[in-house]
């Protein structure tokens, strides 16, 4: 995916400012900033979720060189799925109904197939040992570890090109943040991941790609291990090394 | 002040406050119950087999029973819930997720004053609209006259119950890449039912109590009839009329037909909690 002059605003509120980031296929890149500098506004026009919000872009985005506000919504969000920070499973729907959701509610009737990418989603999140004999239960009867995974494998199962995540594991313990950080290792050979953190020493173990926002400005932008050890902003050094955020 | 004092003062002042809340809903199930019992003791004389299974005996003859009203009232509500809870719950999901707009405030606003509008009203306006183009009273009619007095309550319990659900929810319905009236319809109506179903409950308890628009819509039937396009008898305007008569055995059959009412209300309440009960549960 590629943006290019990127603006982003809330009514009259300007969240983001001439953004322009190139993501590669088939890596990883993290998005880090302190609290408000608009980095999940960046990742809710990728997807254009930002709209829905409210919100109004000005600039460019292609997905696969296709400018995305050319492609239908609904096709776009099939093609770039997105993960958010607090679980949130379908309430009312079983841990089986919840992976085929997307599916399902596509209007995709066969059982057979339906089962079949409910069980490959599983096992690519990592879920598929823990939940195959209770598929039936709610969704919401799951660990909150568990919970994400299972988003995770919702999303997995429409089979999009890219996975957008927006704090993945900030809402859960260390054990299931590590299972989930693995989980994003694994994603990066078949999909192409952009995650927003606040975590910086998250960014560093699962980022191939990082860009640092601040105020609403990308300051900078490059491969993880430059940005983390020898960045060539100062502001990105003063906020990678800790002196604010 | 000692803060021993303090202490022991706070833990009075929770206790009072418990115990007057406890005594709130004492006062608020103490008319509930007072009506109940009542209704059964007057009743009670009448209410036998008979009173279910039969139907009235003509005018001077003690006995017979209102079989007719309770399948006319049973009826009445099938129409009326036919008519006005699709119309209230659609209104009700429009309202919540579209109505952001000059054209949904003025909707939620006539709903608001089509609830104060009198019943004896909504049943004139189903004269017009039914009795007068057939030509005759009948339970359509008095049918449409409930649904049209059903319509607000659903729509408003309903739009208020969609806004609850998280948009956490719709969010992730529509990052899924699904259209977004399948995602309300699939998603959202669901993790709302619960709440729906005590608006659908009021809504019916309403209409099924009504008597003034059944007057002159489906305007009683002393015979059996289970036609729609004919009058129909109603549990409401028999205990109405025989109210007003000088037998005693029929203002007995009278109270009893208010009490089969009141049952009548509380096994339907029970019988939707039971089947919407752990189908669709919203907790967490």
């Amino acid at each position: 995916m590629k943006a290019e002059g990127v603006n982003a605003f809330f009514g009259k509120t300007q969240a983001l400012k001439g953004v322009s980031l190139d993501v590669p296929e088939n890596q990883v890149v993290a998005v880090i900033g302190p609290s408000g500098c608009g980095k999940s506004t960046f990742l809710r026009c990728l997807n254009r979720m930002h709209e829905v919000a409210g919100g109004s872009r000005v600039g460019s985005i292609l997905l696969d060189g296709e400018n995305i506000d050319d492609i239908d919504p609904v096709n776009l969000r099939r093609r770039v799925g997105m993960v958010f920070q607090k679980p949130n499973p379908f309430p009312t729907m079983s841990v089986f109904d919840n992976v085929a959701a997307g599916l399902k509610l596509n209007g995709t009737r066969d059982r057979g197939k339906l089962a079949e990418v409910v069980e490959r989603s599983l096992r690519q999140a990592a879920l598929w040992d823990e939940v195959k004999d209770s598929l039936q239960k709610s969704g919401v009867s799951l660990s909150g570890g568990q919970q994400q995974r299972l988003c995770i494998a919702r999303t997995l199962a429409v089979d999009p090109e890219v996975i957008l995540m927006d704090e993945p594991a900030s809402a859960l313990d260390p054990i299931s943040t590590a299972k989930i950080e693995e989980l994003i290792f694994q994603l990066k050979s078949s999909y192409t991941v952009v995650i927003v953190t606040h975590n910086m020493q998250q960014a560093a173990r699962v980022s191939d790609m990082t860009g640092f926002f601040y105020m609403g400005n990308l300051i900078e932008y490059d491969v993880t291990k430059k940005i983390f050890t020898a960045p060539s902003m100062k502001q990105t050094e003063d906020y990678v090394t800790g002196r604010f955020g | 002040m000692s803060a021993a004092f303090v202490y022991r003062w706070r833990k009075a002042k929770n206790l009072a406050m418990t115990g007057l809340s406890l005594l709130s809903v004492g006062a608020a199930l103490v008319p509930l119950f007072l009506i109940f019992f009542y209704t059964l003791s007057q009743g009670i004389g009448a209410l036998n087999l008979d009173f279910f299974i039969h139907m009235p005996k003509p005018v001077g003859e003690t006995g017979g029973g209102m079989a007719n009203a309770i399948v006319g009232t049973g009826i009445l509500i099938l129409i009326g819930s036919a008519f006005g809870l699709p119309i209230g719950i659609l209104a009700g999901i429009y309202l919540a997720e579209y109505g952001h707009t000059a054209f949904g405030a003025v909707t939620r606003f006539m709903t608001d004053v089509m609830s104060g509008i009198p019943s004896i009203v909504v049943g004139v306006v189903a004269y017009i609209l039914v009795v007068l183009p057939m030509g005759h009273f009948s339970a359509l009619a008095g049918g449409v006259a409930l649904g049209l007095l059903m319509i607000p309550t659903v729509t408003r319990t309903t739009e208020e119950m969609i806004k609850l659900v998280p948009d956490s929810y719709r969010e992730a319905a529509l990052a899924l890449g699904i259209q977004r009236w399948r995602a309300t319809l699939r998603v959202i109506l669901p993790a709302a039912l619960k709440g729906i179903t005590t608006g659908v409950l009021l809504a019916i308890a309403r209409a099924a109590g009504e008597t003034a628009p059944l007057l002159f819509t489906s305007l009683g039937n002393r015979f059996w009839s289970t036609d729609v396009t004919q009058p129909i008898a109603a549990l409401t305007v028999f205990a109405y009329d025989y109210s007003k008569s000088p037998f005693e055995d029929w203002i007995r059959q009278s109270w009893a037909a208010a009490f089969v009412l009141i049952l009548l209300i509380f096994v339907v309440n029970v019988l939707f909690r039971i089947v919407t009960r752990g189908r669709f549960a919203a907790e967490r």
